[in-house]
């Protein structure tokens, strides 16, 4: 008798685990049977918005009416492009779905435009892409109709010929196919889209760019950028969060040529929807996102602090672009992250009297004020590639909203004693450069005097600066004066 | 004897006058065997010997179109013939905008209009190959399609917006003394629909059509097609009723004997 009621209880475990397994695939077999039952109007946004969630609500016909812009936009300070895009913005606009929805796509095409276009949607079930059925004339629109079978995070993108000018122009952007139920609900959401850009002239080459063929084909990218333009994601128009609140990012990358190694600095990824599948992840540092895919990203800021959204495949963050800020406020958490706890002097040969080793030749230091120009030129130079460059750039040129330029720059040579002392004590908070507002950290520089000396000297005999020549005995004056 | 003279030399001379009136200037085009850009070195096209317009119709010369034939008017066309955006700037049936300019080319026309306009005329619309021929000349030779400054100005113009309302003969004078084949307006062609590019650009790549490199080949010459492909991409979203703020005509006529 008891063994009969052990037996029936297996057999009850046994009947339900069958049950949720054959559940499982009957819920993806039966997209295509989900029935809709309202029509509504999708919500389309911007980057770096992404529309709210709609996972919990029935599968319904859903109206999407997408305009195709061509329109001339700033990719960096002093360089503008003609971008193709999707709604006006590259990213193009965001579009929010859940499965089973029917979803009535209407692409028109500008007036104004000169070239006709078409959409490919990734999470499109047919020829295509629905690119067959959408090749729409400037002046003209296009409606065709889809539904949404597999959940998941997928790019968008024209392929009309040449589909890779078009691409390389800024026609992508993600379709977010919501699975029955929704996401898991979060505190903040955004929209961040990786792309590489082809202009006639090289990187921060001013005036209106042009798309360059050869140099697509050669796969040779003069910019790497989030969002559209170098700086869409610093600064002002950085992310924002607060402390203990959980992040997810829709992560895509439209190429045409490149893949990402999407990486947040100081952050790991909690959990990571590999390839903008439902297949989940955990403990992620750098995710991959392959040109024409995408990958949804979640974790938790536990401390505050600007973070740095980067391609790690690095050039192309400090060089390129492909960097971005997520600045989280709030409350510190010093168990976390302690910051700077103490500074010291490491003297790898232990304390006491250091010798050189002794080669026999006797080695005399030669004290800045007995250089001439050129040898603190030699020196100043090397020691600004060894200390200053990763932020201030080869040329001095900085990186726009992050880290202000020295060359040229009106901030450095206003004030002699001022650019020493921060040097030597390092800064922070705001200040403005060449009419741009910057608000970053600079860390105090543990250079001696002499070697401040050669590298000041260096920065203002290069790049248009005013050509003061630093000494040893300024420095250590500004040095006694704090 | 003398007045029946007198009138015989008035109606000839007014004939004379409206037809100089409409008749705009044209140039002869010397035929030729030629591979069309889409084309491999299997593909050749006869060209043979025809005259072209020097420059695209323009607001001017099409707004006495419509006032002579007033079923071409914006209200009295048939929407078969032309879509809602037949015309759609001008102010009325025969008056343009403050902004348009009498010497721009006249755009948002239908393939219908175009080709009854030069019908009307005793001419024809150029074929593809007609139209391809005479624009791959530049300033200087007839086949400038290898030029890396040739390519560069047809494709930086594809990206530069609102080009409709320049005037005729702002671009370059090409080999054979025709303007404005790049850098105005996209132009109608008679056969403008027989070139397949299907909407899905990337399958044209294994059909049997004329593009068939286009989109595949990778090389020095590619650049050509790209400039080439974006003609033929323009021409295959078109449909004969279609009026686009960018598209306008020009015309040509055989040589007769």
């Amino acid at each position: 008798m008891k063994k009969n009621k052990i037996f029936a209880g297996i057999l009850v475990i046994l009947v339900f685990m069958l049950n949720s397994c054959s559940d499982k695939e009957e819920k993806k077999q039966n997209s295509a049977e989900i029935s809709v039952s309202q029509e509504m109007t999708a919500e389309l946004t911007a980057p770096p918005n992404v529309p709210r969630p709609i996972g919990r609500r029935k599968a319904k016909k859903l109206i999407v009416d997408m305009e195709i812009l061509e329109k001339e936009g700033t990719m960096t300070d002093g360089t503008t492009y003609v971008y193709w895009t999707f709604g006006g913005s590259v990213p193009g606009s965001f579009i929010r779905t859940r499965v089973g929805d029917e979803v009535e796509f209407t692409l028109s095409n500008h007036p104004d435009n000169k070239l006709p276009h078409n959409i490919d949607l990734h999470a499109v079930t047919g020829p295509g892409g629905g690119a067959t059925s959408s090749f729409v004339a400037p002046g003209h629109e296009k409606t065709f109709s889809f539904k949404t079978l597999n959940p998941g995070l997928y790019v968008y993108h024209c392929a009309t010929a040449p589909v890779g000018m078009h691409i390389a122009n800024g026609m992508y952007g993600l379709i977010l196919v919501e699975p029955e139920g929704g996401l898991p609900p979060v505190d903040k959401e955004y929209y961040v889209m990786q792309g590489d850009f082809y202009t006639k002239g090289e990187n921060g080459e001013p005036g209106l760019q042009q798309f360059d063929m050869q140099k697509a084909v050669d796969e040779d990218a003069d910019y790497v950028v989030f969002n559209g333009s170098v700086g869409s994601l610093t600064g002002d128009n950085a992310i924002t969060a607060n402390v203990g609140e959980t992040v997810r990012l829709f992560v895509g990358n439209g190429g045409p040529n490149l893949v990402s190694s999407f990486h947040v600095i100081g952050e790991i990824f909690d959990n990571v929807y590999m390839e903008g599948g439902m297949k989940m992840n955990h403990d992620v540092q750098t995710t991959l996102v392959p040109a024409g895919g995408a990958a949804i990203v979640e974790f938790r800021v536990d401390v505050p602090g600007t973070f740095i959204l980067v391609d790690h495949s690095i050039f192309r963050a400090f060089n390129k672009g492909a960097l971005g800020m997520l600045k989280v406020t709030g409350d510190e958490a010093k168990t976390i992250y302690s910051g700077t706890k103490q500074e010291g002097i490491y003297l790898p040969e232990g304390g006491g009297i250091q010798t050189m080793p002794d080669d026999g030749k006797v080695k005399t230091e030669t004290a800045s004020t007995d250089k001439t120009l050129e040898e603190k030129m030699e020196s100043g130079k090397q020691i600004y590639m060894n200390t200053c460059f990763a932020c201030h750039q080869a040329e001095g040129q900085g990186i726009p909203k992050a880290f202000p330029p020295l060359a040229k720059s009106d901030y450095l040579n206003a004030d002699v004693n001022r650019a020493i002392g921060i040097v030597l004590n390092g800064k922070t908070g705001e200040i403005t450069v060449n009419g741009e507002v910057y608000n970053s950290v600079m860390t105090r520089q543990s250079l001696s005097a002499d070697e401040v000396a050669d590298v000041m000297t260096y920065i203002y005999n290069s790049w248009d600066n005013n050509k003061t020549n630093v000494t040893k005995a300024q420095v250590e004056q500004v040095k006694s004066g704090h | 004897m003398k007045t029946i003279l007198r009138l015989i030399m008035s109606v000839l001379f007014t004939s004379y006058l409206t037809t100089a009136f409409c008749q705009s200037e044209m140039v002869p085009i010397k035929g030729s065997v030629y591979t069309p850009l889409y084309g491999r070195d299997s593909m050749q096209v006869t060209i043979s010997d025809f005259e072209m317009d020097v420059y695209p119709v323009t607001n001017k010369e099409f707004l006495q179109f419509v006032k002579k034939y007033p079923k071409w008017q914006r209200s009295k066309v048939k929407r078969l013939f032309a879509d809602n955006n037949y015309l759609i700037n001008w102010k009325s049936d025969t008056e343009l905008s403050s902004g348009q300019s009498l010497n721009a080319p006249v755009t948002n026309v239908s393939w219908f209009v175009a080709n009854d306009y030069c019908k009307c005329l005793g001419k024809r619309l150029p074929t593809v190959d007609e139209w391809e021929y005479v624009a791959m000349a530049d300033q200087d030779i007839a086949d400038a399609r290898t030029k890396a400054s040739y390519n560069e100005y047809i494709l930086s113009w594809y990206e530069k917006p609102k080009t409709f309302n320049n005037e005729i003969g702002s671009t370059f004078k090409n080999y054979w003394n025709v303007y404005d084949l790049h850098g105005l307006v996209w132009e109608w062609t008679s056969d403008f629909n027989s070139v397949l590019v299907s909407g899905e650009s990337r399958k044209d790549v294994d059909t049997d059509t004329n593009l068939f490199c286009g989109s595949a080949a990778i090389g020095a010459t590619d650049l050509m097609n790209y400039a080439a492909f974006m003609r033929y991409a323009i021409r295959g979203s078109l449909k004969a009723k279609y009026s686009m703020k960018n598209l306008g005509f020009r015309c040509v006529k055989d040589i007769s004997e």
